[in-house]
């Protein structure tokens, strides 16, 4: 005990210039990052000296006088928690079963579309479910779609999506395999453009993207210049919209080509 | 007295196997991302390969040189048996064990995470459960240096503690401190979102949390190297050490302000404030001072080694070093890079300098130099130095040591200064391939392929050196004698009470953390508004 009162002593002076160097350094610089600082960039106003601390601490301030931009249009709001579609029970797959007889007029009786709509058999169930939701919440539009969405409640779109997930992915048309674009493997770095293969199968996926091989290449080819115009906005943080803006029509072109070729077992690709 | 050489060499020869196995990792990544190679087509195997290189390299090496290198000086510093050899070698198998615990799943690809974590991505539990348990085996170390050194002092009151021991427990109480950022991060953090309890987490603070650890982890790897310019080379060359009392300093103020400037990592963050942004680079500057302390003392401990040998003049006795002895040139070496790499780090530790290169290769360059470089060549030393003393035998050939430090220098070199310049030119990190066919990186083609070659280089120089340490197992075995550190110019009989122990420099550490971090990371933790959703690797 004497040896610590010993050894923290302002006598001791180890002590005292360890502590004294350290607070004075903490000192200083708290006034010059501060204070000094602040006041020393013409840009940046203050209405007094604690506002101007508070901006150096970080502390966020709200913005008074300028309300934020509201969005012309209505933004995807769905939120996947954990356990909504995790391990459906045959009995929701059988609802969805029953509840997808009225898709079939378009995505068919087993799935496969005949009519340029999406294949939805062995689509990810995550993927429908954001997608029925978003048309129900008009966060996507489609003349044709968006009715049946409307009136479907959050268990039948949570059903639609487990019984589609369930369903086997049988291979659709897909004349003949040919090389990977560039812009699928590659992406275009320089243009900020990911490969479409990171998100969309080839390469790897992300939870919300769908697999795309064996689609039609018009609807692909579609929903790419519809993200181009803004048509669709049901992309989060606008990354597809970015993408598409940034694809040349001869890219948007191959990939949809491309995919659309691609039977759907293939994961991954060994290029 | 090196009594527990069995506890040591296992250290040692998990680190240096794994170090081997990482930086064939290395090499290839540097290989495929060049323009010699097409492309991989799955960006995944070059963030798996990347994620288990910085692992191993940034955790599991480092620690388990500290570690054994630690014991070693525990024995032969303090002229004692190690006490509680149990629980070292439990330490140990933990280490082994979370090495193992948290490669499978980045084998798997289940974890390309980085090193680095970067949350809300989220890779498998186990992956983080096993980067725990290594920090938790480091732990013991520390707990055991710190009681070893308390049982000396218990017997030999008053006297001062050997410098190698007072640099080696600094050292381990700098790590324990330091750890606790990322311990907290995945602890609180990462590891109940891996679990699936929570589904959100606040990105903004991990990071704050994860530069508490990644500045001050660098001074952790680099005190062994510390530890070697005082007290193994001015004895290696036939020299003294110039000032005890300056490397006691030197050992302290990495203590005190290794921590408290990690912030300088996120000067591009906006959860930051810009405030506590300066006041980080001002400490930063700080930490320059002890390592041009040991600058000075190490180049006065060397002239002294050329004086005696009889060299005369300004320059003289430069000439006059040991210059085939392979310790005098890896501090060579060692301090070259550490001269270079210093001063980058000065443009790193400038809030608007560093805006130029953020994120950027240069980044990537400016740690391999400093670590892979100044660092890692001292740990090569090292264990040059140890091994007749471990094994019983001596080194299957000088020439050959000699060779691998050159190699070791010369592709470092290579390696990160064409590294440096593409960062300048704005090539991003982190990225699994380039584009170099188009116009606006065709120019960079050029230095990132001299890049890939260094790495060849640095390969061959690594697996060279895991050679040089087996064949040493086929000499005669001979008996090398107590295993001795440099002395002093002037001996050291008593010390204040302050330079012989921590008490002072542990509550300035813990001071200037509360100071320096107390302030960001209440205020992200009392806000509840700055969890994003986490992004589960793999998920569908």
């Amino acid at each position: 005990m004497t040896r610590a009162r010993e050894l923290f002593s302002f006598r001791n002076p180890y002590f005292s210039a360890g502590v004294g160097v350290a607070a004075a350094v903490f000192i200083l610089t708290a006034l010059s990052g501060f204070i000094v600082l602040p006041y020393a960039q013409p840009e940046l106003k203050f209405t007094n000296l604690w506002d101007a601390i508070c901006s150096a601490a970080g502390l966020p301030k709200r913005s008074a006088s300028v309300a934020a931009p509201k969005s012309e249009h209505r933004l995807s709001e769905v939120i996947l928690p954990p356990i909504t579609l995790a391990r459906p029970s045959k009995e929701a797959i059988g609802r969805g079963a029953t509840l997808a007889q009225r898709c079939a007029i378009c995505h068919g009786p087993t799935g496969i579309s005949r009519a340029d709509s999406p294949n939805l058999a062995g689509q990810y169930a995550s993927v429908i479910y954001k997608q029925l939701l978003d048309f129900r919440s008009g966060a996507r539009s489609n003349v044709v779609m968006s009715p049946f969405a409307a009136n479907l409640s959050d268990q039948d779109v949570a059903d639609l999506a487990a019984y589609y997930g369930y369903l086997p992915r049988v291979p659709a048309y897909h004349p003949e395999r040919q090389p990977a674009p560039r812009i699928v493997i590659y992406g275009a770095p320089l243009r900020g453009i990911a490969p479409c293969g990171a998100c969309h199968g080839s390469l790897d996926n992300k939870t919300g993207s769908p697999w795309l091989e064996g689609q039609s290449e018009a609807y692909l080819k579609e929903q790419l210049q519809a993200f181009v115009s803004g048509k669709r906005t049901n992309d989060i943080n606008q990354q597809m919209r970015n993408i598409a803006r940034s694809m040349t029509p001869q890219e948007i072109d191959e990939a949809s080509a491309y995919y659309a070729s691609q039977p759907p077992e293939i994961a991954k690709a060994t290029y | 007295m090196l009594v527990n050489r069995k506890l040591i060499l296992a250290h040692f020869w998990l680190a240096f196997a794994l170090f081997a196995l990482a930086l064939c990792l290395g090499a290839w990544q540097m290989f495929v991302r060049s323009p010699l190679y097409t492309w991989i087509s799955d960006p995944e195997l070059y963030y798996r390969s990347l994620t288990a290189h910085g692992t191993v390299m940034a955790y599991v090496f480092p620690t388990l040189v500290a570690m054994g290198f630690g014991y070693a000086i525990t024995e032969s510093a303090l002229e004692q048996r190690l006490v509680g050899l149990r629980w070292a070698w439990a330490g140990f198998w933990l280490v082994v064990g979370g090495a193992i615990t948290a490669m499978v799943p980045v084998a798997l690809g289940r974890a390309s995470v980085l090193y680095t974590f970067y949350p809300p991505l989220i890779g498998n539990a186990f992956y983080y459960i096993g980067v725990v348990l290594v920090v938790v085996g480091s732990w013991i170390w520390v707990a055991l240096m710190s009681i070893n050194l308390r049982l000396w002092k218990q017997a030999h009151p008053g006297d001062p503690v050997p410098l190698a021991m007072f640099a080696n427990v600094a050292g381990s109480y700098l790590w324990a401190w330091t750890a606790v950022g990322a311990a907290l991060e995945l602890l609180l953090q990462i590891i109940p979102v891996a679990l699936g309890l929570k589904t959100t987490i606040d990105a903004g603070l991990a990071r704050v949390f994860f530069s508490w650890t990644l500045h001050a982890i660098v001074y952790f790897w680099l005190i062994p190297a510390y530890i070697a310019y005082y007290v193994i080379v001015p004895r290696a060359i036939g020299g003294r050490l110039y000032s005890d009392t300056m490397a006691r300093i030197s050992f302290i103020l990495f203590l005190v302000v290794a921590m408290p400037i990690g912030i300088h990592h996120t000067f591009a963050d906006p959860q930051v404030g810009a405030g506590f942004k300066f006041i980080h680079s001002v400490f930063t500057a700080l930490v320059a001072l002890p390592t041009l302390f040991t600058v000075f003392t190490i180049c006065a401990s060397v002239e002294i080694a050329g004086q005696l040998r009889g060299g005369r003049g300004l320059f003289g006795w430069i000439r006059a070093l040991p210059w085939n002895n392979p310790i005098m040139l890896a501090g060579t070496f060692s301090f070259i890079m550490l001269g270079f790499g210093g001063a980058g780090g000065l443009i790193n530790m400038s809030y608007q300098l560093d805006m130029s290169i953020h994120n950027t290769q240069w980044i990537t360059g400016h740690f391999h130099l400093i670590f892979g470089g100044a660092i890692v060549i001292m740990y090569f030393a090292i264990a040059y130095d140890l091994w007749p003393h471990l094994t019983g035998r001596s080194l299957p050939s000088l020439r050959l040591a000699r060779t691998q430090l050159w190699l070791w220098f010369i592709g470092m070199i290579v390696t990160t200064f064409p590294w440096h310049w593409v960062g300048i030119l704005g090539m991003p990190r982190r990225m699994a391939y380039y584009d170099f066919t188009d116009p606006a990186l065709a120019s960079q083609a050029l230095s990132v392929t001299l890049s890939a070659f260094g790495a060849f280089i640095l390969l061959a120089s690594g697996l060279l050196f895991v050679f040089i340490l087996a064949r040493a197992y086929a000499a005669p075995a001979e008996h090398a004698g107590p295993y001795r550190f440099s002395v002093p110019v002037y001996p050291v009989k008593s010390l204040p009470l302050a330079l012989n122990g921590y008490a002072i420099w542990v509550a300035l550490m813990i001071g200037l953390t509360l100071t320096n971090y107390g302030y960001p990371i209440a205020a992200l933790v009392a806000r509840q508004d700055t969890s994003v959703p986490a992004i589960y690797e793999g998920a569908q």
